[in-house]
């Protein structure tokens, strides 16, 4: 058996869809965007066609800055997809950023039995692939 | 105050189960028709009875469009005045019986069927492989699939953590609403874990599947389906079983993210339909809640105001909700633990408490009933009222 056949499956790279792609590019920069409306100048994530405050459709990808509070947490101990298999359980926590916007997504560097709500966490960059890079966060000093 | 039009206006004559489970050999369309001709023959009607077709597409269906001309035409139903297909997921059951009694107080037709099926169960594999998949509930797209957090598990999860952050929700508490329902379903002849008991310790014990929920949280996935015939209460007084009144009918749905609220849309579709039917919760008998979660009934309780907002954990392990206890919950087991259609499940074993045909797990008050539906991650809601009594 090759080696190809037992390693872990590569991890799912982003569909990037056009609307999502200015979030994709600047990731591979390392650089934490969301949308921002500019009609009324509301934040959102992920990308969206309308605003639901204002209805615009105009938006740009605003830098924010990576920090924030875990709102709420989960701790997967099922790998839905086979390359998270050998990392369950691995904590999903939902990040409210300092900027308001909210995002699910991976909390590492700690174990699932230490995360609390309201712990303050900072993004990092994971290169799952070439050219793909992901965020994922981790405590941080508060 | 005046009685409100449609109370009591329509009633459930009829009731199909089809086999629940690991079923094969029959498409979803297929359950569905099957679901459709049991419950005629229960309610003593021929299919040139039906003038009103509503379906609900479980996710099987995907590759079907227009679902009810599709049920329509695999059964030879002719000249039907009202047909759709429908869906807002577990609230779709409710908001289905409430188009029908609307359409048949309007006189748009006399006599509806309403159906629910789904086949995401697959056979088992030559080989020993994993005969039962639920891929098709791991919704997995885009930017949530590189962080791993997949599916309708993990969103309630999530909701279900703040609310014991918040409110101080225990595991304790969410598994004496699992054993609660067991109980009922180990009387349940027609439910999947009929002979399975559970207690609190084999509760807690069980495997997370998306911590803070055990497996045991989360609802089974079940083939099959499931009908109700709903007809005017002038014609359901000749039928050939006890006709199951319509008194209140409601919607809710809240919008926005019940993250924020920690809230379905019960409380504002409870207000509608308490209000039609003119009832408040010391009516009720026999509750039938949906039921995806544990969770999911506790935040419902609180949101009919059985207690008050953060106070369903507490109030579901002190009200004692299994056979003999205070409260007459979910009594054949719910999609927990007797089988997932939906809000069809809640549904049925609503009109089978009012019709006295529970056998062991019959309540012995049973005059009113409440069911809800809830779907999109506690963003829809229906709520039915239900009574043997004509209004």
């Amino acid at each position: 058996m090759s080696d190809t056949s037992t390693a872990a499956p590569p991890k799912p790279s982003p569909v990037v869809t056009p609307d999502m792609a200015p979030f994709w590019a600047a990731a591979r920069r390392h650089e934490l965007v969301v949308q921002r409306c500019t009609a009324c100048g509301s934040l959102r994530f992920p990308a969206r066609e309308l605003c639901r405050q204002c209805l615009g459709r105009e938006a740009v990808w605003q830098p924010v800055s990576g920090r924030g509070k875990v709102f709420s947490f989960v701790v997967m101990h099922r790998a839905n997809h086979p390359a998270f298999a050998a990392e369950v359980p691995y904590t999903v926590a939902l990040v409210e950023l300092e900027e308001g916007v909210r995002l699910a997504a991976q909390l590492t560097d700690i174990p699932p039995q230490k995360v609390t709500i309201g712990m303050p966490v900072e993004v990092w960059w994971d290169p799952v692939a070439a050219e793909v890079v992901v965020p994922r966060f981790r405590p941080r000093q508060p | 105050m005046a009685v409100h039009p449609l109370r009591g206006a329509a009633a459930i004559v009829g009731l199909g189960i089809t086999p629940q489970g690991k079923v094969y050999g029959s498409s979803p369309l297929g359950f569905a028709v099957d679901a459709v001709r049991l419950a005629l023959a229960d309610a003593g009607l021929r299919r040139e009875d039906l003038d009103g077709l509503l379906v609900n597409p479980g996710l099987a269906w995907s590759d079907q469009t227009m679902a009810s001309f599709a049920v329509q035409q695999a059964m030879g139903l002719r000249d039907l005045r009202l047909s759709a297909a429908m869906n807002l997921g577990g609230a779709t059951a409710g908001a289905m019986v409430m188009h029908a009694v609307q359409a048949i107080a309007a006189g748009l037709c006399t006599t509806v069927a309403c159906v629910f099926s789904d086949a995401p169960l697959k056979p088992p594999e030559p080989g020993g492989a994993r005969s039962s998949s639920g891929a098709a509930y791991a919704f997995a797209r885009g930017f949530d699939a590189t962080q791993g957090f997949f599916g309708v598990n993990a969103m309630y999860a999530l909701i279900a953590r703040r609310h014991m952050h918040r409110y101080g929700t225990t595991g304790e508490q969410l598994g004496a609403i699992a054993v609660a329902q067991r109980r009922w379903a180990n009387l349940n002849p027609l439910a999947q874990m009929r002979n399975t008991p559970l207690t609190l310790r084999e509760y807690l014990d069980s495997r997370w599947v998306v911590e803070p929920f055990h497996v045991l949280d989360c609802c089974l996935v079940s083939n099959g389906g499931l009908a109700v015939i709903v007809t005017s209460a002038d014609r359901a007084r000749g039928s050939r079983r006890p006709p199951v009144y319509v008194l209140g009918i409601g919607q809710g749905h809240p919008g926005g993210d019940p993250i924020d609220t920690l809230s379905s849309g019960a409380a504002l579709a409870g207000r509608t339909a308490f209000a039609m039917a003119g009832i408040d919760l010391r009516d009720l008998d026999v509750l039938e809640l949906y039921d995806c979660y544990t969770f999911t009934v506790l935040v419902t309780l609180e949101d009919y105001g059985f207690c008050r907002k953060g106070e369903g954990g507490p109030f579901a392990a002190e009200h004692h909700t299994g056979p003999g206890g205070r409260l007459a919950l979910n009594t054949g087991g719910g999609q927990l633990s007797s089988f997932y259609m939906w809000g069809m499940t809640p549904l049925s074993e609503a009109v089978i408490q009012l019709r006295g045909d529970g056998g062991a797990r019959q309540v012995a008050r049973h005059d009113v009933a409440l069911v809800s539906g809830n779907g999109g991650v506690l963003s829809t809601h229906a709520t039915l009222v239900l009574s043997r009594h004509p209004a």
